[in-house]
């Protein structure tokens, strides 16, 4: 992720408009955003204690934004709202990796622990807004050339319209979002400020 | 304190001096037994000898499991009474918790407390401490089953009727039916109407409740998907099977032999259970359809299953597929409980039985 960043300001210092930045760091992007599927191994096998279902609806999430809004509907590869999700997305990986790497190596500078449990304030939302904007952006798209979609009549009897697919995955952020948030802001509380909810007994 | 005991007490120990007296005793030893009877009259200690047990009763003290607060105390409860005579003493203080709405645990994070268990094995002192969950709105079992087996069966003929808010009207008027979709509702109905007569006339249910969560829930997965699953079907632009009659008919014989089997196995199982002996594996009659008991533990889910294969190869649609394959990983679980309480019950003869597809699993 270090590499994309770099790879991702070196390009702007170079051409300084962010048109076709998706295209010169797509190769790197897919490869260790598909990566990331191995985290849910990880949580599943048990090595790492965070839960299977949260793990996995971020890391499906962000796959499906690589590959099958960004890759699939090139037209919107040059949107504003792509640098945006790509770069928070960048500084988060670069903050949770190296938090993980330093806990393993029991070594955890108090610095990193704090970047990991604040950023995430700022820049959730921000990458939230920018995936949206990016699928917002694709729609058009998707209804003129009905991609992934499937009409009747065909032998199996079965439709598929990615159109309403995607306007349906809009609208699931509106729940989702607020659990993975809270959630963090929970994990953040007991972290940093090491407050345990304590049940009252007598 | 009682008299009544010490009336034939008294009189045994009457007889017994009396017997005692024997023509040689005199008058002072006659005036001393009297004396003895006079003061022995008055006595009202229960001897050792007839204890007339006093009946102790108990007292459950009902506290809220979260706040540890006393909700009320039941008194007055016979030593032979069960916990679902608590419960509702406890509904006639409270009248908001009904019985079986009602949870009650000996510790804050034990197993709940089943109705059938007496107060008599939990008490320790006269007073019993139980914490209160409230387990939410209960239906019975059996408003569960028909209000799940009710629903596809309606939603179905909705679609089948081509309701014109659901299907484009002048395709649908315009579109010739192929028979597999008349066969195909047929089918359907028949496989949801046996769950409701089953469910009203053949099984033998508990009368237990299930939480109104778990009601909502399962109806909205066979509501969601029977209207999916009949959007296609009856849609004006359905494929029929890509080999034809053949397809259909083989299909369809399979599914009607599934669904008679289905039935067989449950009328078998709900006589078992009424004949009241759990004691014994379900046996195969000379009815052929039984005959899967040798070969496997829990028959009418292979039925179960075969129905929903065969619906499937029938009407050749995708959302039938993936609903049987659903229902396939539903009934394995079930399946596998299932099997390893027999296995537990019946350990010789089921062991060499698998749990729901012959052989394989």
């Amino acid at each position: 992720w270090l590499v994309l960043g770099i790879a991702m300001v070196r390009f702007y210092m170079q051409k300084g408009t962010h048109k076709g930045l998706f295209r010169s760091v797509q190769k790197t992007l897919k490869f260790f955003q598909t990566f990331a599927l191995l985290e849910v191994v990880h949580c599943a096998v048990g090595i790492v204690r965070t839960s299977v279902l949260v793990t996995g609806v971020q890391v499906s999430s962000r796959i499906f934004m690589v590959w099958f809004i960004a890759h699939s509907i090139k037209q919107i590869q040059n949107e504003e709202s792509v640098i945006l999700f790509l770069v928070v997305w960048t500084v988060t990986e670069i903050t949770r990796y190296s938090f993980y790497t330093f806990n393993l190596l029991n070594h955890l500078p108090y610095f990193i622990k704090w970047a990991r449990y604040n950023f995430f304030i700022i820049l959730y939302p921000v990458g939230v807004a920018g995936e949206l904007l990016t699928i917002y952006a694709a729609l058009p798209y998707v209804k003129k050339t009905g991609i992934f979609s499937v009409r009747l009549p065909n032998k199996y009897n079965v439709s598929f319209d990615y159109y309403y697919f995607l306007i349906v995955i809009m609208f699931s952020y509106i729940p989702l979002f607020p659990q993975l948030y809270f959630h963090m802001l929970r994990q953040r509380r007991k972290v940093l400020h090491g407050e345990v909810i304590v049940e009252k007994d007598d | 304190r009682r008299h009544k005991p010490s009336a034939p007490e008294h009189k045994r120990d009457f007889a017994a001096h009396g017997g005692a007296l024997s023509g040689s005793h005199n008058d002072t030893r006659s005036f001393f037994n009297f004396s003895q009877l006079v003061l022995s009259a008055g006595h009202l200690k229960s001897p050792p000898v007839l204890k007339h047990s006093k009946v102790t009763y108990f007292e459950v003290e009902i506290l809220d499991v979260q706040s540890k607060r006393q909700i009320c105390i039941v008194d007055k409860v016979p030593p032979s009474s069960t916990l679902l005579d608590v419960k509702q003493k406890f509904h006639k203080a409270c009248p908001q918790w009904y019985p079986s709405r009602v949870g009650l645990q000996l510790e804050r994070n034990g197993p709940y407390l089943k109705d059938s268990i007496s107060i008599q094995s939990l008490a320790v002192s006269s007073i019993i401490t139980l914490y209160f969950t409230d387990l939410g709105q209960q239906v019975s079992w059996t408003t569960f089953f028909l209000t799940e087996y009710t629903g596809p069966l309606l939603i179905y003929l909705l679609f089948y009727i081509r309701l014109s808010t659901i299907y484009d009207q002048v395709e649908s008027t315009k579109n010739f039916r192929h028979p597999v979709v008349h066969l195909a509702c047929f089918c359907h109905c028949l496989h949801y109407i046996r769950h409701l007569l089953e469910t009203l006339f053949v099984h033998k249910l508990s009368g237990g409740h299930t939480p109104l969560k778990n009601m909502i829930q399962g109806c909205a997965f066979y509501w969601g998907f029977t209207s999916w699953i009949a959007y296609y079907i009856n849609h004006p632009r359905y494929t029929p099977p890509s080999f034809g009659h053949r397809q259909v008919s083989f299909a369809a014989l399979a599914f009607l032999m599934c669904e008679a089997g289905n039935h067989f196995i449950n009328v078998a199982l709900a006589q078992q259970k009424h004949s009241g002996s759990k004691a014994c594996f379900p046996s195969p009659t000379y009815n052929p359809f039984t005959w899967l008991f040798l070969l496997v533990s829990c028959p009418n889910y292979t039925y179960e299953v075969g129905s929903w294969i065969s619906f499937t190869v029938m009407t050749q649609t995708l959302p039938v597929g993936i609903f049987a394959f659903l229902m396939v990983i539903q009934m394995s679980l079930w399946a596998r409980k299932k099997h390893k309480l027999y296995l537990k019950r019946f350990y010789p003869e089921v062991r060499r039985k698998a749990a729901m597809i012959p052989i394989i699993f």
